[in-house]
């Protein structure tokens, strides 16, 4: 019966092919652009009088002797010391991952397994944070850390992303927690088990795909985060995307657009690639409570 | 659990949030009360041999001294919530009286600096989530008739918009729209002209930024839309096949109905998020002729010099105020699933 519900028309099909072909080219398209012009020299990529300079490079090979340079890597990584950012960035991201999951889990575990009402009301309280614009957190942590004189350094950030990425984490680990049956670590505690064993033993290693769900997404939001590290890390500290944004504008960096350029491709490179590996998680985890209703 | 056990469980992410969410709203309310010291000013008598003369002069040692002993500044109550850079009640009420029209009143107060973002970020919102819901649900249907061995590239090469963070995604469409662009350029020789350019017309800006959010957005729906087009039921599709429904009646009349709580759930999600918006305007340089409340907190926290606490304050409170307002949904919806589940 199957295949008569999707038994399409032919019309429909080269339409629908089109229409995939369409849509593909705008979604991708851009980050091709951009890694085909990261090789370019700025005349070419930012030109004014023919965009097929671009294509054929021809004021790269004027200036460096081959229509494809990879100047702007080399400068932008030594010159502009983005691997400083590279490895804040993998700093920030590989702490807020485990911190995260760390608090995460034995959170979400409890507020899954209480059968009390508060929980439903710290569940809300979570969703309520969890709207709260970053950069008006922002605005409420600038003048306590100038005072306490934690600004601009990197566990400050770490702890404030971590923290900003509970809600989110909690609901989704909690989503995942709930699917986990109750009997198995009810059954652990009868035989002896603390919660904290029952937990640990018993519910972790089922728990694997909720965990890399989770971690995924808290991964996105560090390696992403643009508002709480441009305001919060001082200028030595800064992490990938703060860092491409500051070579745009400001002084120091003279609005050198091909060093921007090629560190956004140096920046999402790694990101799509992990995304490759992981879309299976990551589309779970987006759909998770969204389906139920 | 027993509370004690639940409270131990708990406790680490609890206190982070308190700490690091709850407690910074309270803290923007508390500066948002204030405001900067002024500065204090001393007469200073030169003397030469022509004369004396007095110059007022700013004391900066006793302006240090001042912002030593109270580095938050002076109460002011909620005086900067009614400033020229926020609610601006007086400048309303001057603009009133002094316009003719309608018209003008409303060009007066749209050029305040508050409701100026503010009309941005909601045009921004309101713009972008309905084409988002229509577009995610075009591709979710089409992608959910492809092959399974194709369904998994074609996939992620969807979704590639969105894990990208918005100031990337905003940089890379700039670099192909702007004037000296690829997509730029070939409207300006298209047009034959020369001086049009992304910058020059304001409208042309808020369209970019619409066609940026609508582009950044509508992975999220499209996935979304997709998980739940896997959930429809079968049977009254093939029910209405063998009445001889056509393919857009069966998608009309069965498919779109069951995803109709889906489509709130993505609008309000959609909207709450784009209320944000503030990213874009940086990678397309438009602050000039966009700004949104997010930007504009942003644009007095900017200066580490001379850091406008108070401001970024008030207005920050305003945009929470905002927010709670598109936020009354959602949570009456969860409330309500959670009823229904116990």
């Amino acid at each position: 019966m199957d295949s008569q519900i999707n038994r399409y028309s032919k019309q429909l099909i080269i339409f629908n092919s089109i229409f995939i072909l369409i849509w593909l080219t705008i979604s991708i398209f851009p980050f091709l652009w951009t890694l085909w012009g990261s090789f370019k020299v700025k005349a070419d990529f930012f030109t004014r009088s023919d965009w097929t300079y671009a294509l054929s490079g021809f004021n790269t090979l004027l200036e460096t002797g081959a229509t494809a340079t990879i100047k702007a890597y080399i400068e932008s990584w030594t010159e502009g010391e983005f691997w400083r950012a590279t490895m804040n960035t993998m700093i920030v991201t590989i702490s807020v991952v485990t911190i995260s999951l760390f608090l995460g889990t034995l959170g979400a575990y409890a507020l899954s397994r209480s059968t009390f009402k508060y929980t439903f009301y710290i569940l809300i309280a979570a969703l309520i944070f969890r709207a709260m614009p970053h950069i008006t957190l922002v605005s409420g942590y600038l003048f306590p850390f100038f005072q306490l004189n934690i600004w601009g350094i990197l566990p400050t950030t770490i702890i404030v992303l971590v923290a900003i990425n509970q809600p989110f984490t909690l609901w989704l680990l909690y989503s995942f927690f709930k699917t986990v049956p109750k009997e198995l670590d009810e059954s652990a505690l009868i035989d002896g088990c603390s919660y904290f064993q029952a937990f640990r033993y018993i519910i972790m290693p089922v728990m694997w795909p909720g965990v890399v769900t989770a971690g995924l997404f808290s991964m996105m939001l560090a390696y992403n985060d643009f508002t709480v590290t441009a305001l919060l890390l001082n200028q030595e500290n800064y992490t990938m995307v703060p860092k491409i944004n500051a070579y745009l504008g400001t002084i120091e960096y003279g609005g050198n657009y091909m060093w921007a350029v090629s560190s956004v491709v140096s920046a999402t490179a790694p990101l799509f690639m992990i995304i490759w590996f992981f879309q299976r998680q990551l589309i779970s985890g987006l759909t998770a409570g969204a389906v139920k209703g | 659990m027993p509370h004690k056990t639940f409270f131990w469980f708990f406790f680490p992410t609890g206190l982070a949030m308190i700490l690091f969410i709850g407690l910074p709203i309270v803290s923007s309310f508390f500066q948002s009360l204030h405001i900067e010291n002024q500065q204090i000013l001393m007469e200073v008598e030169n003397c030469d041999p022509f004369g004396c003369t007095t110059n007022v002069r700013v004391d900066v040692e006793a302006t240090e001294k001042l912002k030593e002993e109270n580095p938050l500044g002076r109460f002011n109550g909620f005086g900067t919530y009614l400033d020229r850079n926020h609610l601006a009640f007086d400048e309303i009420g001057e603009a009133w009286s002094a316009s003719s029209s309608i018209g003008e009143f409303k060009d007066i107060v749209l050029n305040l600096p508050f409701y100026k973002a503010l009309l941005f970020t909601l045009t921004f919102c309101f713009a972008v989530t309905p084409p988002v819901i229509f577009f995610g649900f075009i591709v979710a249907l089409s992608i959910n008739t492809l092959t399974k061995r194709l369904k998994g590239l074609i996939v992620f090469g969807t979704i590639l918009p969105m894990i990208v963070t918005p100031l990337i995604g905003s940089l890379v469409l700039f670099w192909m729209i702007d004037s000296q662009g690829i997509i730029g350029a070939s409207i300006k020789i298209l047009l034959g002209d020369p001086n049009l350019s992304l910058k020059s017309s304001s409208t042309l800006t808020w369209i970019t930024l619409i066609i940026y959010g609508i582009w950044h957005n509508t992975p999220f729906a499209f996935i979304v839309f997709y998980a739940a087009l896997q959930t429809v039921p079968q049977d009254p599709i093939e029910a209405a096949l063998i009445d001889g429904a056509s393919r857009f009646q069966r998608v009309r009349y069965i498919v779109i109905p069951h995803l109709y709580p889906v489509a709130t759930f993505i609008m309000l999600i959609c909207l709450m998020d784009n209320f944000r918006v503030f990213e874009p305007i940086i990678g397309f340089s438009a602050e000039g002729v966009a700004q949104s409340l997010s930007w504009m907190i942003y644009q007095d926290l900017r200066n580490e010099n001379k850091m406008l606490f108070g401001s970024a304050g008030a207005t920050s409170m305003l945009t929470i105020i905002g927010i709670a307002i598109l936020l009354t949904p959602v949570l009456l919806r969860t409330w309500k699933e959670f009823r229904t589940e116990r």
